[in-house]
C-alpha cells in the first residue's frame, strides 16, 4: 500500500531524512517512532505530498506522489500534527468544505453523518470549531482525514495534548479503523504504539534504526538479560561461585545494602536461565539467596538504546 | 476549484472583512454620488469613479487580499489544502476569483447609481461600462499581486502593507517618467507599464484590446508566480 524507497530530505545543509526505505502492507497499522526532531513529521509531510523529497520515491496504492500527485493524494487521509481546522467555521461547514475539496463522490449527507458517528462529534456538529475543546478539535481533524474513505490514513501524533481517557478512546478508535484502512501512526509515546501497532519503524537522526513487529523487537533486544540478586555470604566467594555457572556472561558486585550481604548484577547469555542452578549451588554452600529479579528490557529501554546509540555514533562521526 | 472559491467567498462574510470592504466602498461611492450627481445634478459618473480609484487601490485591494494565503499558513490549514487531490493552480485561481468577485460586488454599487440616473435621463452607458470594466481589470491585477504577496508571508499585516506599497508605486509610476525626461528608453518602459494611462482609457469609454490583454496577462503572470512560490516552498 505504501512504498517508501530511499527517501531523503535536505533542508539546506541539514539532512532531516536520510535515505529511509520501508513498506506498509495493506491493513497494517504501522507505528512510526522516534524522538523529537528525528524526522517523523517531515517524512509524513512528504508521504502526503505537502513537502517534496530531495531524493527517493513514495508510492501510495501504486501511485507516485510526485508523478501522479492527485491520484496518490486521493488515496490518503492525513491528520497533521496540528489539525488543519478553520476556526471560524462550524463543524458542518468544515466537513462539507473538506468533502468538496477532496472531490468526494460518496453520498454526501450519509457519508458525513457516518464519519460523525464514528468520531462521536454529532453533538458538536453545528458548533464553531474555535469553541471546541482540544479533544473535540482532534476528533474533527480525524473526521476530516476520513472523508472520502481513503485506503491509507497518515496520523501524526494523534493523541498529543489529550487527557488520559481521550487518549484511550482515540487509541481504540484507531484500532477499529485499522480493520478498514492501512494506517501510519507517528508517536513518541511508547505504550500507545505498543498497544495499537502491528509493526514498528523506529527512526532517529533521520535514519531508520529498527523495523520489525513489536514482539520481535522485544525478543531480539531483550536477549541480553540481566539478573539482580542479593546473597548473604562473603562477596568474593559468591562471585567466584556464580561465575562458574553455565550461561553467565559477567558478574559484578554492586553494593552491600544489608550487613553481610552483597548485591550482584549478572549478565546472562542469550536464552540462558540460571535461576535453578544458582539457587541450588548457593544453598549447597550454605549461602542464602535473599532476593532475585530479572531486568527484562521494555520497549522503552530498547527505544532509548536504539535512538541514543544512533545519536552517539553520529556524534562520533562528526568529531572525526 | 469551486470548493476553495466557495469557501473563500463565504469566509469574507463569516468574518467582518467582507462587510467592512463593502461598507467602505459604498460609503465613499455614496458620498461622491450624493455630492456630485445628486447635489449638482451631473449626469456623468466619472467623478464617483475618480474618487473611488485611490480608496480601491490603497485600501480595499490590500485588505481584500492580505489573508488569502498568509492566514492559511499561519493556521496550518495549508496542510489540508496542499494534501488534497487538488492542484495548486486550482487553489490559487479559486482564491483569486473569490476576491475578484467580492471586489466586483463592491463596485457594482456604481451600476445602481447608473440605474438611478437612468430614471431621469439617459446616462453614457459606454463610459459607465468602460469605467466598471476598467476598474475590475485593474483591480484583478492588483488582487493577483496581493495574492502573490500573501503567499510570501505568514503575516496578514505584512501582506497588506506590501500590497499597499506596490499599489502606491503603480499610482506614482507616471510621475517617475516626468522626473527622468531625458531617458527615452525608461520612459518607453514606464509608458508600457503605466496602469494609470491604460485605466484612464477605459474611463473615457475607450475599450482597447491591447489594454485588456495587458491587464489579463498581468493577472495571469502574477497568479503563475504565486503558484511557483507555493510550489517552491515544498522543495526547500
Amino acid at each position: 500500500m505504501i512504498e517508501v524507497n530511499n527517501l531523503t530530505k535536505n533542508y539546506g545543509a541539514h539532512c532531516a531524512v536520510d535515505h529511509i526505505s520501508f513498506h506498509v502492507n495493506e491493513g497494517e497499522i504501522l507505528g512510526f517512532l522516534g524522538p523529537n526532531g528525528a524526522g517523523k513529521s517531515t517524512t509524513m509531510n512528504i508521504l502526503t505530498g505537502y513537502l517534496s523529497s530531495s531524493d527517493g520515491s513514495v508510492k501510495i496504492s501504486g501511485y507516485d506522489i510526485l508523478e501522479d500527485p492527485n491520484a496518490a493524494k486521493a488515496n490518503i487521509g492525513y491528520l497533521p500534527e496540528l489539525p488543519p481546522l478553520y476556526l471560524d467555521m462550524t463543524v458542518r461547514e468544515y466537513l462539507n468544505f473538506m468533502y468538496n475539496l477532496k472531490k468526494c463522490t460518496l453520498p454526501r449527507a450519509q457519508h458525513i453523518k457516518e464519519i460523525c458517528q464514528i468520531m462521536k462529534i454529532e453533538n458538536v456538529y453545528g458548533r464553531l470549531i474555535k469553541n471546541l475543546s482540544k479533544g473535540y478539535r482532534q476528533r474533527v481533524g480525524m473526521a476530516q482525514a476520513l472523508i472520502g474513505n481513503p485506503p491509507v490514513l497518515v496520523l501524526d501524533e494523534p493523541t498529543v495534548g489529550l487527557d488520559p481517557s481521550q487518549i484511550i478512546e482515540i487509541r481504540s478508535l484507531i484500532k477499529a479503523l485499522g480493520k478498514r484502512h492501512t494506517i501510519i501512526l507517528s508517536s513518541h509515546i511508547l505504550p500507545e504504539v505498543e498497544a495499537v501497532c502491528d509493526r514498528l519503524v523506529i527512526i532517529s537522526g533521520g535514519k531508520i534504526v529498527a523495523d520489525d513487529t513489536t514482539e520481535n523487537l522485544i525478543r531480539e533486544y531483550s536477549s541480553d538479560r540481566r539478573l539482580m540478586v542479593r546473597v548473604a555470604g562473603p562477596a568474593f566467594e559468591v562471585e567466584k561461585l556464580i561465575n562458574g555457572i553455565d550461561g553467565v556472561k559477567t558478574v559484578t558486585a554492586i553494593t552491600s545494602r544489608e550487613a553481610g550481604t552483597t548485591d550482584f548484577a549478572i549478565e546472562l547469555n542469550a536464552g540462558a536461565d540460571i535461576r535453578y542452578d544458582l539457587f541450588k549451588r548457593l544453598s549447597d554452600r550454605g549461602f542464602a539467596l535473599l532476593s532475585s529479579h530479572s531486568m527484562e528490557r521494555s520497549l522503552e529501554d530498547i527505544f532509548m538504546s536504539l535512538t541514543s546509540e544512533n545519536f552517539a555514533s553520529k556524534k562520533g562521526g562528526k568529531a572525526k | 476549484m469551486s470548493a476553495i472559491f466557495k469557501k473563500e467567498l463565504r469566509s469574507y462574510f463569516t468574518s467582518p472583512l467582507g462587510y467592512i470592504v463593502l461598507a467602505v466602498v459604498f460609503l465613499f461611492a455614496g458620498w461622491s454620488f450624493f455630492a456630485y450627481n445628486m447635489s449638482y445634478g451631473a449626469v456623468s459618473l466619472s467623478y464617483v469613479y475618480n474618487s473611488l480609484y485611490t480608496v480601491v487601490m490603497l485600501l480595499v485591494l490590500p485588505v481584500l487580499t492580505m489573508r488569502l494565503f498568509s492566514d492559511e499558513k499561519r493556521q496550518k490549514t495549508d496542510q489540508a489544502l496542499f494534501t488534497a487531490p487538488t492542484s495548486l493552480t486550482a487553489l490559487v485561481v479559486g482564491k483569486f476569483l473569490a476576491a475578484l468577485l467580492l471586489f466586483a460586488m463592491s463596485m457594482a454599487i456604481t451600476l445602481v447609481f447608473a440605474i438611478i440616473i437612468a430614471t431621469k435621463t439617459t446616462p453614457e452607458w459606454l463610459v459607465i461600462f468602460g469605467n466598471y470594466f476598467g476598474i475590475i481589470l485593474l483591480g484583478g491585477m492588483v488582487i493577483a499581486i496581493g495574492l502573490l504577496i500573501s503567499c510570501l508571508t505568514e503575516s496578514q499585516f505584512i501582506a497588506a502593507i506590501g500590497t499597499f506599497a506596490i499599489s502606491f508605486l503603480l499610482i506614482l509610476l507616471d510621475q517617475v517618467g516626468g522626473v527622468f525626461q531625458g531617458v527615452e528608453w525608461l520612459n518607453k518602459v514606464l509608458a508600457f507599464l503605466s496602469v494609470n494611462t491604460r485605466y484612464t482609457n477605459f474611463t473615457s469609454g475607450l475599450i482597447r484590446y491591447d489594454n485588456i490583454i495587458f491587464f489579463l496577462s498581468m493577472q495571469a503572470l502574477f497568479l503563475f508566480l504565486a503558484v511557483r512560490v507555493l510550489d517552491r516552498k515544498r522543495w526547500k
